[in-house]
C-alpha cells in the first residue's frame, strides 16, 4: 500500500477554554482527494491550519510522508494552501503573485517567470499575467490563488472552502475542474467545505467531523448509503430518522419493528437491542395503497421542487416522514389528507449505532 | 416594453458632489477660506521676497531681487567681479536636510514597530494605546522642548542618573548639540509616524502573512515583500508629516542646538527678529522651502495615484 501522505494522531487543540479538535486521528492516502466535511465551528479550519503550520498543535502528532512536522515553521512545510478568500498580495501582478513560491525557492527570474506562465495557462489565464488582483473577478482571483499554491509542486494542498465565495455556476464548473486537476498532477488534496454536495462529487474519501470529532471517514457512498450515527445520516443528504425497537441480535441481523408494527430484519451491532433510530432516505420509500407496504401514513402536504416532488406524510405514531417523487408529470398522486401504505425498498432503511 | 437600461450618456453610479456644478453662493465659503488662509498669505510672502528691505525691518515697496542674490550669489550680480554661488544658506538648507532626514528615519525605525504592536493588541485596548501616543500633545509644544533643556543639561537628572550610576565621571554634554536637536525633533514628531503607519497596519490583512509563510517566505522576508509593501502608504504618509515640519522647525534647533546646528527655521525665524531683520529675505527663504516642500508633495501625490491604479 502506498505511503500515508498526511497522518494526524490525537490531535487536540485548545483556543483558550474553546476546544477547537478533541482527538482527531486520520491517516490521509497519497494521491488522494480527501475532503473535511462538518457544519460550521465543527473544527475543519483548525484542523488545515493544523497541517499547514499557522496553528500549533495542544497535543498530538502530526507527520508529513512519514516525518514529524509538529514543529516545523509553515515556510518550511512542503504543503500549500489556496485560502478561503484567496489572500493574493495586493501589490504584485497576477505573474508575480504565482511566482512567488519559486521565487522564495530560489528559482531564477527567467524560469520562474516561465513557470509562473505555465501555471496560469493551467487555469486558463495565460492573458491576465500583467493584471493586479482587484482587477479580476471572485473566479479569476480564485484561479490565481489556486496557480500560485500549485506552482512550487507541493505533494499536498490544502484548500479552506476555496469555492464558498463563487456563484452556484462558477462552483459546479470548478469543482469539475479541481477534480480533473488533481487527478492530472497526482497531488493530494486536503479540501474544507460544508457543502455536502461538493463532498459527494469531488472526493475519494470524505471525512465528517463535528464539534471537533471526526465522526465517520470513507468513500461517497459509504457515507452516503452507510452513516454510522444520527449525525452523519442527517447531515449528508436528507433522511428520515425513524425510531424504533430492536430485538436481540443474532448472525449480525436483528429484529427491528416500525412504529405501526412492521418488523424488518436489519444489519445490527451486538448489544444494540432497545431503543434506536434507523435512517430511511426519502428516494428509498416508494408510495403504495392503503394498507400496502411496511409503513402507514397521512398524507400532509406536497411540495414542488422542479425535477422532483417531496411529499410529506404522518405516521400513525406522529412522526413526520418526507417521500421523494420524481416528477414524471403524472397526476396519480394522492390528495391531502389521503391514506397512504408505504414500501421500503432493498437496503432503505439503516440501523444507526446511537 | 423591455425594461429600459440606462440612458446612453446617464451618469454611471452614485453622483459625486463634486461632479454637479454648484451654483455660487455655496461655493463662497470655501473660496473665502481658501483666499484668506491659503492664497492671500502665500501671495505676501511670495510678493515680499521681491521687495526691498527697509530700515528697521519692514520693507520699501520697490521691486528687488536683492533677498534671491544674498541666499544663493557671493558678491552680488552686478559687481565688477564674476558672480559665485553663496555657499552660507545652501549650508544651512542642506544641514536642515540632513537633519529632518535623520530625524524621520530615526522616527521610522522607532514608530513602525510602535505602530505594529498597536494594532496587533486585541481591539479594544487597541483605542486605548493609540489614544496614549497622543497624550503628550496636550501640552504645547514650546513647553515640552523647554523641559527636554532641564532633562539634559548638565546639571539635569539624567547625567545626574550616568553620573550615579557610575558610567560617567563628569556630565555628558548633551544641550546645545545635534544629538539634543535630534532629540527635540524625534520627541515633537513621532505620532505623526506611529499614527498613520498604527492605521495602515490596522487595515493590513494578515492572512496575507500566512500567505507569505505558506509559500515558504520566514518572517523577515515576508516583512520584506509583502508586509512593507502592503503598508505602505502609511509609512509614506508618517515621514512626509514628520520631515515637512522637521525641516521648518526652530523651537528644538534654537531650544536645543548648539551654534553649529542653525537651521532653515531658525534662520527665518531670525530675518523677523527685532531691528536686524531682513523681511524680503525671510520670505525669500520661505519661498524656497516652500518649493522644496512642494516638490516632495508632488513626488508623494505620483505616488499614491500609482498606488490607486494597482
Ligand atoms: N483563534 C481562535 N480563537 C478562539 N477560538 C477559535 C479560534 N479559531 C477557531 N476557534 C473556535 O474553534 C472552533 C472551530 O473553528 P474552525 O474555524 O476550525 O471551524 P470550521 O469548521 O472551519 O467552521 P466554518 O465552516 O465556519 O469555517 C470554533 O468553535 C471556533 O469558534
Ligand atoms: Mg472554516
Amino acid at each position: 500500500m502506498a505511503e500515508a501522505a498526511v497522518v494526524v494522531r490525537d490531535a487536540v487543540k485548545l483556543y483558550g477554554g474553546v476546544v477547537a479538535l478533541d482527538g482527531v486521528s486520520l491517516s490521509i492516502r497519497d494521491n488522494e482527494f480527501f475532503t473535511l466535511l462538518g457544519p460550521s465551528g465543527c473544527g475543519k479550519t483548525t484542523l488545515l491550519r493544523l497541517i499547514a503550520g499557522f496553528e500549533r498543535l495542544t497535543s498530538g502528532a502530526i507527520a508529513l510522508h512519514g516525518q514529524d512536522i509538529a514543529d516545523l515553521p509553515p515556510d518550511r512545510r512542503p504543503v500549500n494552501t489556496v485560502f478561503q478568500h484567496y489572500a493574493l498580495f495586493p501589490h504584485m501582478t497576477v505573474l508575480d503573485n504565482v511566482a512567488f513560491g519559486l521565487k522564495m525557492r530560489g528559482v531564477g527570474l527567467a524560469e520562474r517567470r516561465r513557470r509562473a506562465g505555465e501555471m496560469l495557462e493551467m487555469v486558463h489565464l495565460s492573458g491576465f499575467a500583467g493584471r493586479f488582483p482587484a482587477q479580476l473577478s471572485g473566479g479569476q482571483q480564485q484561479r490565481v490563488a489556486l496557480a500560485r499554491a500549485l506552482a512550487p509542486g507541493p505533494r499536498v494542498l490544502l484548500l479552506d472552502e476555496p469555492l464558498s465565495a463563487l456563484d452556484l455556476k462558477l462552483r459546479q464548473a470548478m469543482r469539475v475542474e479541481l477534480k480533473t486537476l488533481q487527478e492530472e498532477t497526482g497531488i493530494t488534496f486536503i479540501f474544507v467545505t460544508h457543502d455536502q454536495e461538493e463532498a459527494l462529487t469531488m472526493s475519494d474519501r470524505i471525512a465528517v467531523m463535528s464539534a471537533g470529532r471526526l465522526q465517520q471517514v470513507g468513500a461517497p457512498r459509504e457515507i452516503y448509503e452507510e452513516p454510522v450515527n444520527r449525525f452523519v445520516a442527517d447531515f449528508i443528504g436528507e433522511t428520515n430518522l425513524v425510531p424504533v425497537e430492536v430485538g436481540a441480535v443474532a448472525g449480525g441481523l436483528a429484529p427491528v419493528a416500525l412504529p405501526g408494527g412492521a418488523v424488518l430484519q436489519l444489519a445490527a451491532a451486538p448489544g444494540s437491542e432497545g431503543r434506536h433510530h434507523v435512517s430511511i432516505r426519502p428516494e428509498r420509500l416508494r408510495l403504495a395503497p392503503s394498507g400496502a407496504g411496511q409503513l402507514s401514513a397521512r398524507v400532509e402536504r406536497i411540495i414542488y421542487k422542479g425535477t422532483d416532488l417531496q411529499l410529506v406524510a404522518r405516521m400513525a405514531g406522529g412522526g413526520e416522514l418526507h417521500v421523494r417523487i420524481q416528477n414524471t408529470a403524472r397526476a396519480d398522486l394522492p390528495p391531502p389528507g389521503a391514506e397512504v401504505g408505504l414500501v421500503l425498498g432493498e437496503g432503505a432503511a439503516r440501523l444507526l449505532a446511537d | 416594453m423591455a425594461a429600459a437600461g440606462p440612458a446612453p450618456g446617464a451618469a454611471r453610479g452614485p453622483a459625486v458632489p463634486g461632479d454637479r456644478p454648484l451654483t455660487l453662493p455655496l461655493l463662497l465659503p470655501a473660496w473665502a477660506v481658501i483666499g484668506v488662509f491659503l492664497v492671500v498669505p502665500v501671495g505676501l510672502m511670495v510678493v515680499y521676497s521681491f521687495l526691498t528691505q527697509g530700515f528697521r525691518g519692514g520693507v520699501i515697496w520697490e521691486f528687488s531681487l536683492a533677498a534671491y542674490d544674498r541666499f544663493f550669489l557671493d558678491r552680488g550680480l552686478f559687481g565688477d567681479e564674476p558672480p559665485r554661488l553663496e555657499w552660507t544658506y545652501i549650508a544651512v538648507f542642506w544641514r536642515s536636510l540632513w537633519q529632518a532626514g535623520l530625524a524621520t528615519l530615526t522616527c521610522l525605525i522607532v514608530g513602525f514597530p510602535t505602530a505594529w504592536f498597536i494594532a496587533t493588541r486585541p481591539a479594544r485596548s487597541r483605542t486605548a494605546w493609540a489614544f496614549l501616543i497622543t497624550v503628550p500633545y496636550w501640552v504645547n509644544l514650546l513647553i515640552r522642548t523647554v523641559s527636554l533643556r532641564f532633562l539634559i543639561r548638565d546639571q539635569g537628572p539624567v547625567n545626574q542618573a550616568l553620573i550615579a550610576l557610575g558610567l560617567t565621571d563628569a556630565p555628558i554634554q548633551m544641550l546645545n548639540t545635534d544629538f539634543a536637536v535630534q532629540l527635540g525633533l524625534f520627541y515633537s514628531y513621532l505620532p505623526f509616524m506611529v499614527l498613520p503607519i498604527y492605521a495602515a497596519v490596522e487595515r493590513y490583512d494578515f492572512a496575507l502573512s500566512e500567505a507569505a509563510a505558506d509559500l515558504g517566505a520566514s518572517r523577515w522576508v515576508a516583512l520584506r515583500e509583502v508586509v512593507i509593501p502592503s503598508v505602505r502608504p502609511g509609512i509614506v504618509a508618517g515621514c512626509l508629516l514628520v520631515f515637512i515640519p522637521s525641516l521648518g522647525a526652530f523651537l528644538a534647533p534654537d531650544l536645543l542646538g548648539g551654534a553649529k546646528t542653525y537651521m532653515i527655521g531658525s534662520l527665518i525665524e531670525d530675518q523677523f527678529k527685532g531691528s536686524l531683520g531682513n523681511w524680503p529675505f525671510g520670505a525669500a527663504v520661505s519661498v524656497i522651502l516652500l518649493s522644496m516642500v512642494l516638490v516632495a508633495l508632488l513626488f508623494y501625490a505620483r505616488n499614491q495615484a500609482r498606488e490607486g491604479r494597482a
